[in-house]
């Protein structure tokens, strides 16, 4: 199992995922944002950071570099694609998943462990947890406040789509429904706000509560095409 | 020896001598100052010229005032790869790796501008860490404000001191959280002496193979000059000598365009093209551009290598083409750095920085001789000494003299204080949980709340978790613990013992976490130098600093002297209202051979016992937190501490935390007792009762702050390993209580809910100082 970690100007967790990819048993393959391949990867993370220094709108720059035109395709040839906060951001501005990360509702950076319940486990992301939670994992991000319609919530919510949220009454960030991640309606494309690369090492402050979420994408058990329903 | 100057500059660049001394005065340069400059020259100085000197002789670029003193701090070890003078210093912690780390201010900035002045001060001591080759992994932060539950006039008023504090953290974390840096702790202070003069102490920390240090000893002659990074422009013009080295007055308005702009997604681009750059070997010398940007650095570079250089001006990437020559060479624009190359490397340094998009012109060559030549539009502009600018400047041994008014503090009744609810049987317990909300107390997850400190997959105990930060190293199971530390209200008292004091409590923290103390650096934050008694207030200080670092074994590495913190905005004019406390702000650098062992300051299990090591409770409410909340005047004496058990008491902590035997370790500080037992319940949401095994005074009980204390908590059955090392170390011990229950309880004398104490404590902060939060006259808060 390779997985691959894009580097954008601004990517500052991308070691981490790369880190948190090895030890869920994966090889880590860097990716370049000025790159119109994969190198044959096969699964894609978009890592938490700031990029082009989030100046505009987060993710609004990214979502352009020559090496999103790759991700597209694998995305949509059911390859597994994990967007990390400012990853998530990316990919909902690339269209790869529904809705939108405003500002958090307290106008603030939030900096602080979270708990959150896998709400669906059987996406290549999900697969390695062995039950719902609540797991433990930092959350770090001034615009990570979930945002859609209230059509689309209730779609995603009745089509299951909804993987992460955060417990009721302890939503940092005023994200609608509590909703921490979210995947596209294949379930191969997976974004969240909290950082799972950072709980991966019971020896360090975050944890290793989602090492199994690293661990579950590098056991190849199903293919992209037995995700497909 | 020097060559003959070249005598023809353009008009617009030339000067009379009378118009020269003039514009020197104005710029800060004093009439001797100015003579010597035209003593260096041969002539009177062109434009550019008296503008580099101006800056480059400033208190802040020349430390001229502290040179004299700072002498004193010498100090030799093995482990030091760089020391004091290098842009921070560097220490080998083993295993191959070496340790850049120094502590800068950016005080009067954070005054003007809160946001930028405290985001300028973070990019500006990560460019201080890369420059030596190192990749920063940690920032801490030491900030102090003014009270914010006091509402005073105009900058004194509640709402203008929010903003402050609201701004520098914002400032903080907006920088730290776009570079990818942690932030892994530091200190928050709250107290009206700085409330027209905060202090913003950034340090950094960073790691390297010990092979990839950057010394500027490599430079050869034709070596090629390149300026990496963000074009120039004319933000910040005069920030080293107009802000840093001058008391404020009123019109801080006018000011703002002298405080930088940050842009922390190109610092995150620059670390990384320099990474590359040094990781490929390319570079024969670099230079971060801070204060006095182009003409600090390539003065700095041309001296340090007993070289010349010659610059074209016209080759650097300007935001505004009109700038003029001292425009351009004063400019403080941030997120630049100047690297020397060999020419046959210029084509691959400059496709290594087009690859991560930082912007880099080829300005200049590394010459024979002495001179730094700089040319603008195809004429010279600047030819002068390199020397002079950068390590001929004046110093300056200043009058000093002991302030009349010490006296007073030695008067005051300090150690017998009517503590409400003590001596008249009332509400003790009401008292503290008022008192743990204060909020210099308080939790500063509010602050901390707002960094990532996750960042880098490094840190093992974040900011708040231990007494010191701790980051587990790259690629290696070895970790590097950091504590930074200050209490001005000590130093006031007594500039000696406060200082040791301070650099006591800053190494007991990083021992608290089960590391070894190696090394030190320091920020030393003082009032005017031109007045005798703030220049006693230094010299005494750095004497003590120099005494104490030596005794406990971390030679001081380098650091930052901010003088000329003092302000008139809103206040009086009596030096004793004006002047800050004097604030030496230490940070102490640890190792730990296995940071999964390191110690956090959380209990963490029912049953563990408590037990307090070190030294006896001694009278310890001279310059408390316990006086300040009871707003009783300043006073009494700090009783002396001892070093010696210092550093046995760090033995101890050390072959605990290796052997496993501790749950937990906080020292006795800020708030004494009950504030150590309440960081350590509430972080642990565990209660404990405390038996007193002393026959002391309540008040010192509970709240005195005397020094080389530590309450640590361990498992029943290693009980008799810890006596063993304690008394094989000579270390005192006493069994004082037992972790578990739901209250803070000191038996006979209070009893604290513990969802009192997480209430007071956690809310004490964004209480006083969150804008969006609304405080009724009772303290009420309405959201």
């Amino acid at each position: 199992m390779r997985v691959g970690v894009i580097t954008f100007p601004g990517s500052l967790d991308d070691h981490d995922a790369l880190a948190a990819a090895t030890r869920g048993g994966a090889e880590g393959v860097g990716l370049w944002h000025g790159d119109t391949d994969l190198s044959g990867v096969d699964a894609v993370v978009l890592p938490g950071g700031f990029s082009y220094g989030d100046y505009l709108r987060t993710g609004a720059i990214a979502q352009h570099a020559p090496i999103m035109a790759a991700v597209r395709a694998f995305a949509a040839d059911g390859g597994p694609v994990l967007g990390i906060c400012n990853g998530f951001q990316i990919l909902c501005e690339a269209g790869l998943l529904p809705g939108a990360l405003l500002r958090n509702s307290g106008l603030r950076f939030v900096s602080r462990p979270v708990f959150v319940t896998v709400e669906r486990r059987d996406t290549p992301f999900t697969r390695g947890f062995d039950h719902p939670g609540p797991w433990s994992v930092p959350l770090k991000s001034g615009e990570g406040c979930y945002h859609a319609d209230p059509a689309t919530l209730d779609r995603l919510e009745a089509e299951d789509r909804v993987v992460f949220r955060y417990l009721p009454g302890d939503n940092p960030n005023g994200s609608a429904r509590n909703i921490a991640g979210v995947s596209n309606e294949a379930g191969n494309v997976v974004g969240l706000m909290p950082h799972p690369e950072h709980a991966v090492d019971d020896d360090l402050a975050g944890g290793d509560d989602f090492l199994a979420m690293f661990a579950g994408l590098a056991s190849d058990v199903p293919e992209h095409e037995s995700l497909s329903r | 020896m020097t060559q003959t100057p070249v005598t023809t500059f353009p008009a617009d660049e030339t000067l009379t001598d009378e118009r020269a001394r003039e514009l020197g005065h104005e710029l800060g340069l004093r009439r001797d100052e100015y003579d010597q400059v035209v003593e260096a020259l041969g002539r009177v100085p062109t434009v550019s010229e008296l503008g580099m000197y101006s800056v480059m002789w400033s208190e802040h670029c020349s430390y001229k005032s502290s040179k004299v003193h700072l002498r004193r701090l010498e100090a030799t070890s093995p482990r030091i790869l760089a020391g004091p003078g290098e842009n921070a210093g560097v220490v080998d912690v083993g295993d191959g790796l070496a340790v850049a780390f120094k502590v800068e201010s950016h005080n009067h900035p954070s005054f003007v501008e809160p946001y930028q002045g405290a985001a300028t001060g973070v990019g500006g001591i990560l460019r201080d860490i890369f420059t030596m080759g190192a990749r920063p992994i940690a920032v801490m932060d030491s900030l102090r404000f003014g009270d914010p539950t006091v509402d005073g006039l105009g900058p004194r008023s509640r709402a203008f001191q929010r903003a402050i504090v609201d701004g520098v953290v914002r400032g903080v974390g907006g920088y730290g959280n776009c570079v990818g840096v942690p932030n892994i702790g530091g200190e928050t202070v709250f107290d009206d002496r700085y409330a027209t003069n905060p202090l913003v102490n950034v340090l950094a920390i960073g790691v390297m193979p010990v092979e990839r240090l950057q010394l500027a000893t490599a430079e050869q002659v034709g070596d090629v000059a390149i300026l990496l990074g963000s074009s120039t422009g004319r933000d910040g013009i005069g920030g080293a000598s107009v802000l840093a080295s001058q008391e404020f007055d009123e019109g801080l308005e006018d000011k703002r365009p002298n405080v930088q702009v940050g842009d922390p997604f190109r610092e995150k681009s620059l670390i990384e093209c320099c990474l590359e750059l040094y990781d490929r070997d390319l570079l024969a010398g670099i230079q971060d551009m801070g204060a006095a940007g182009i003409a600090c650095s390539t003065a700095e570079l041309a001296s340090a290598a007993s070289m010349g250089m010659d610059v074209d001006l016209d080759a650097v990437h300007l935001r505004e083409p009109s700038m003029a020559s001292w425009e351009i060479l004063c400019s403080e624009s941030q997120e630049r750095m100047l690297a020397l190359a060999h020419p046959d490397g210029v084509d691959e340094v400059l496709a290594v920085a087009a690859r991560w998009d930082v912007p880099a012109s080829v300005i200049g060559e590394v010459v024979a001789g002495d001179r730094l030549r700089l040319h603008r539009r195809g004429e010279l502009v600047a030819d002068l000494p390199a020397r002079s600018l950068a390590d001929e400047g004046p110093t300056y041994d200043r009058p000093r003299e002991r302030p009349a008014w010490q006296d007073g503090y030695g008067i005051v009744v300090a150690e017998d204080l009517p503590i409400p609810g003590l001596a008249d049987d009332g509400d003790l317990a009401g008292f503290v949980a008022k008192f743990l909300a204060s909020p210099s107390l308080a939790a500063a997850d509010w602050v901390h709340g707002q960094y990532d400190s996750w960042v880098r997959g490094g840190t093992v105990l974040g900011p708040g978790q231990g007494d010191a930060g701790v980051v587990r190293l790259p690629g290696s199971a070895r970790g590097i613990a950091c504590a930074l530390d200050g209490n001005g209200r000590w130093c006031e008292l007594d500039p000696a013992e406060g200082t040791r004091r301070v650099v006591a409590e800053a190494f007991r923290n990083v021992a608290c976490v089960g590391a070894t103390p190696i090394a030190s650096t320091n920020c030393l934050n003082f009032g005017n130098p031109e007045r005798p008694e703030i220049m006693w207030q230094l010299a005494t200080s750095i004497e003590a600093l120099g005494e104490a670092t030596r005794t406990l074994g971390i030679p001081v590495t380098g650091g930052n002297v901010s003088l000329y913190n003092e302000s008139r905005v809103g206040g009086s004019d009596d030096p004793r209202d004006t002047h800050i406390w004097p604030t030496p702000v230490i940070g102490v650098l640890g190792v730990i051979d296995d940071a999964a062992m390191a110690v956090g300051q959380a209990f963490v299990q029912e049953g563990d016992v408590v037990f307090l090591l070190g030294d006896e409770t001694r009278p310890g409410l001279a310059g408390s937190a316990l006086q300040a909340y009871l707003d009783l005047p300043l006073g009494g004496r700090l009783a002396p501490v001892d070093l010696d058990l210092e550093a046995r008491l760090a033995v101890v902590l050390g072959e605990a935390a290796r052997a496993g035997l501790l749950h937990s370790a906080h020292d006795i500080s800020d708030g004494g007792l009950v504030a150590a037992l309440a960081d350590s319940a509430v972080l642990g949401d565990i209660g404990v009762q405390i038996v007193p095994t002393e026959r002391k005074d309540p008040a010192q009980l509970l709240f005195s702050e005397s020094p080389s204390r530590v309450l640590v908590t361990t498992p029943s059955d290693s009980v008799r390993e810890l006596a063993r090392l304690c008394a094989d170390a000579e270390v005192p011990l006493a069994d004082v209580g037992t972790v578990g229950g739901t209250t803070i309880d000191v038996q006979g004398l209070l009893t604290l809910s513990l969802e009192d104490v997480r209430d007071a404590h956690l809310r004490g902060v964004p209480t006083a100082v969150d804008p969006s939060l609304v405080t009724t006259a009772t303290g009420e808060v309405v959201t």
